[in-house]
């Protein structure tokens, strides 16, 4: 069993409205604690703007601008460059926005930050769709899942953002994940420290729109990663590849047996599922292997 | 010994280039900009300006408009003051932010260079890009001239931050964007005093850990709109109130109403905009013929200086309402705004809805003498009346 390092500053209060049992939760916890009071935020509506409240009343310590779906990573443009007006370089300019915000409609306003190379800390939790508007398909809902969009299972593949995002050329990408608490609070660690876009996707079972039980968000998320299916990595400057955690130890069946979005799956889509898996961790160890020092 | 006290340096500028010059004089912390037909002098300006180290606000050139006024606005709500410049698409592209700002009580300062929408493609001089804004909760302004847009730019800021209400300024595309004319420049410093830093109310990152626009309540939400309007009502006189202190910085009137030849008047042209010197033309010619002619020059568009409007028309006995863009299903939108305006007013001119120039037609001063000889004993007519 792994020991958390951490610490809890108080910078995410009990009161928030999130489902019970839900892991983005938890990891606003450790992503507000560990980027500290000097921040300013900027959330895009989705589960962590509902989870932070409403008006007057806010779970997060630090200011928090709520934005528009689609400008998460341009409001925290406006952000910064005002603080930098002010004198204020070393303040940390928190995005927080889900999957649909960044790999949808929002994209364009992150591709755009990142080729700037604003100085903003992004962070995507992606639980695969739209869950605030009921669990309709977003592009990073993967292959088979079923959602309110796609309700025979999606036919295409999940969007790689990530590869994406380093075709950018940022200096810092990163996934992580609620089941490795401590390594989600190093890379936000590490993140803060770096000048400029830096980008981490964080996976999030999302308990009613993955049809996932109460209890059991971490243990999926640790499937997810254990299966190869969300591998942990950080990549910097676009081209240094490195896994964080050691991981994708089984195939995916466990994973897929939490949710209810797999329950339809034939062998042969389990199969297709498992190839794409298996493809798709093939090419990214091959990018740690042959990355440039 | 005082130095003499209008001093101004005088440029030949165009519209475009005033715009730059009024913005580098108030010296915005951050600037968002985004390329688009007729507004792209302002924004090259600018730049230049900034390589040459006489404008030194935080510039972005993100990806879109949309981006732009996103940064805008976060940008402001951060206690920065902060100018931004659009046209046409460009402005129709924010619509969704342009509310948002409005709600946020941000105050940016806009200039939107009036221009066609698509579909077809044009480039003219047309209203309606921004006149549809009208309900976003921005403060707008119509100029006519370089030298209205330098003078409204500044001022924009004064009374976007005394109401905490984002002001767009306009001017027609190139009629008033592309043309060179003389334009006194007031010094740095005269703009300076003029425009004090104000400490924000509420600002975010101020420490207290506030955060804003989060989900509200019907009833808070309502509030909001309250507040909104109370802010609105106070603009018409502080518009007044800082037009006459930049006058007696600079000699040069500015009120939300700005009216020519009207004591006397029996037919009165109500413009906005570039036209409003075509009307000052014709009026002269038609004064010359002993046409009791005058002109009324809405340069406060939101919040529309009613009261005023029917101060000016009172027992008038004819007003053209020349519009210069054309809202499908209605007419004119001036038109529209004018009836609302003087509805129910005992001693009410004949009202006439005149769409003059839609699209970027060109409208001579003979144009508007022709239609005052029309319609100066016609019958009342409240539909709108494209004109040839
Ligand atoms: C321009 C715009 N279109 C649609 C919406 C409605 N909407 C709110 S949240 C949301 C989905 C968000 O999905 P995601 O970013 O994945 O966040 P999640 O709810 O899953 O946390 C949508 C479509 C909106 N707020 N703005
Ligand atoms: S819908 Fe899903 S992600 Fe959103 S709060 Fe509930 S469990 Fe969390
Ligand atoms: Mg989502």
């Amino acid at each position: 069993m792994e020991k958390i390092s951490y610490s809890d500053e108080g910078q995410f209060c009990s009161g928030h409205v999130a489902c019970a049992g839900c892991v983005e939760a938890l990891s606003m916890r450790v992503i507000l604690n560990a980027v500290g009071p000097d921040t300013v935020g900027v959330v895009a509506p989705s589960c962590s703007a509902v989870i932070l409240g409403g008006h007057p009343m806010s779970a997060a310590k630090i200011p928090v601008l709520h934005g528009t779906l689609e400008s998460a990573a341009a409001s925290a443009s406006g952000i910064k460059r005002a603080l930098l007006a002010q004198g204020r370089d070393d303040t940390t300019v928190l995005c927080l926005a889900g999957d649909g915000g960044t790999y949808d409609i929002g994209l364009q306003a992150l591709s755009s930050a990142a080729e700037r190379n604003e100085d903003i800390l992004y962070i995507c939790f992606d639980n695969e769709g739209y869950m605030n508007t009921g669990g309709q398909k977003s592009s990073s809902t993967p292959l088979n899942a079923a959602t309110g969009s796609t309700p025979l299972g999606k036919v295409t593949r999940k969007k790689n953002l990530i590869e994406i995002l380093a075709a950018h050329r940022i200096p810092y990408i990163a996934t992580t994940s609620p089941s490795h608490l401590s390594d989600m609070a190093a890379k936000i660690e590490k993140a803060k420290a770096i000048r400029g876009t830096k980008v981490i996707i964080v996976l999030i079972p999302c308990l009613p729109g993955w049809g996932v039980a109460d209890n059991a968000a971490v243990k999926t998320a640790r499937l997810g990663v254990e299966s190869g299916v969300f591998p942990l990595f950080e990549i910097e400057d676009g081209v240094r590849y490195t896994m964080t955690v050691d991981q994708k130890n089984q195939p995916i069946d466990a994973y897929l047996a939490e949710q209810k979005r797999y329950r339809h799956l034939s062998d042969d889509a389990r199969n297709k599922l498992q190839a794409e898996v298996d493809e798709t961790w093939a090419r990214l160890t091959a990018m740690v292997d042959n990355c440039p020092l | 010994m005082n130095a003499p006290a209008f001093t101004d340096n005088v440029q030949l500028l165009n519209g475009n280039h005033a715009v730059a010059w009024g913005v580098r004089l108030a010296a915005p912390d951050v600037a968002p900009l985004y390329p688009i037909t007729p507004q792209t002098p302002i924004l090259e300006k600018l730049i230049e300006f900034q390589s040459q180290n006489t404008f030194d606000a935080e510039l972005l050139t993100p990806e879109s408009e949309h981006s732009a006024m996103a940064a805008a606005i976060a940008a402001s709500a951060t206690g920065a003051r902060v100018f931004t410049a659009t046209s046409s698409q460009g402005l129709l592209l924010m619509h969704e932010l342009l509310h948002f700002a409005a709600g946020a009580r941000t105050p940016i300062v806009m200039f939107n260079v009036n221009r066609t929408p698509a579909s077809p493609w044009g480039f003219w001089p047309d209203q309606i890009d921004s006149l549809s804004q009208r309900d976003t909760g921005w403060i707008q302004f119509y100029c006519e001239n370089p030298q209205d847009s330098l003078d409204t730019v500044i001022q924009a800021f004064r009374i976007a931050e005394t109401v905490n209400l984002p002001v767009m300024v306009n001017h027609d595309a190139f009629y008033v964007s592309h043309s060179v004319e003389p334009v006194s420049l007031p010094s740095a410093e005269t703009v300076k005093d003029f425009l004090p830093r104000q400490p924000r109310q509420i600002q975010l990152g101020d420490g207290s850990g506030r955060s804003l626009g989060a989900p509200i309540d019907q009833a808070s939400w309502n509030l909001t709109r309250r507040e909104m309007d109370a802010g609105m009502s106070l603009v018409e006189d502080l518009t007044a109130e800082v037009g006459r202190s930049w006058a007696t910085l600079t000699r040069r009137t500015s009120a939300p109403l700005e009216q020519y030849q009207t004591d006397d008047a029996e037919i009165v042209f109500v413009t906005m905009g570039s036209m409003t010197g075509t009307a000052r033309i014709a009026v002269d010619t038609l004064r010359e013929r002993g046409v009791a002619a005058g002109l009324i020059k809405v340069r406060l568009f939101r919040p529309l200086p009613a009261a005023a409007l029917r101060a000016a028309l009172m027992d008038v006995p004819c007003a053209l309402v020349l519009d210069r863009n054309y809202s499908p299903g209605t007419g004119g939108v001036l038109h529209q705004e004018l009836k609302s305006a003087l509805f129910g007013m005992a001693g009410a001119p004949r009202l006439y809805g005149l769409l003059t120039g839609v699209g970027g037609v060109n409208v001579p001063a003979e144009t508007l003498e022709k239609l005052a000889a029309d319609y100066s004993d016609a019958a009342p007519d409240n539909n709108p009346i494209w004109v040839e």
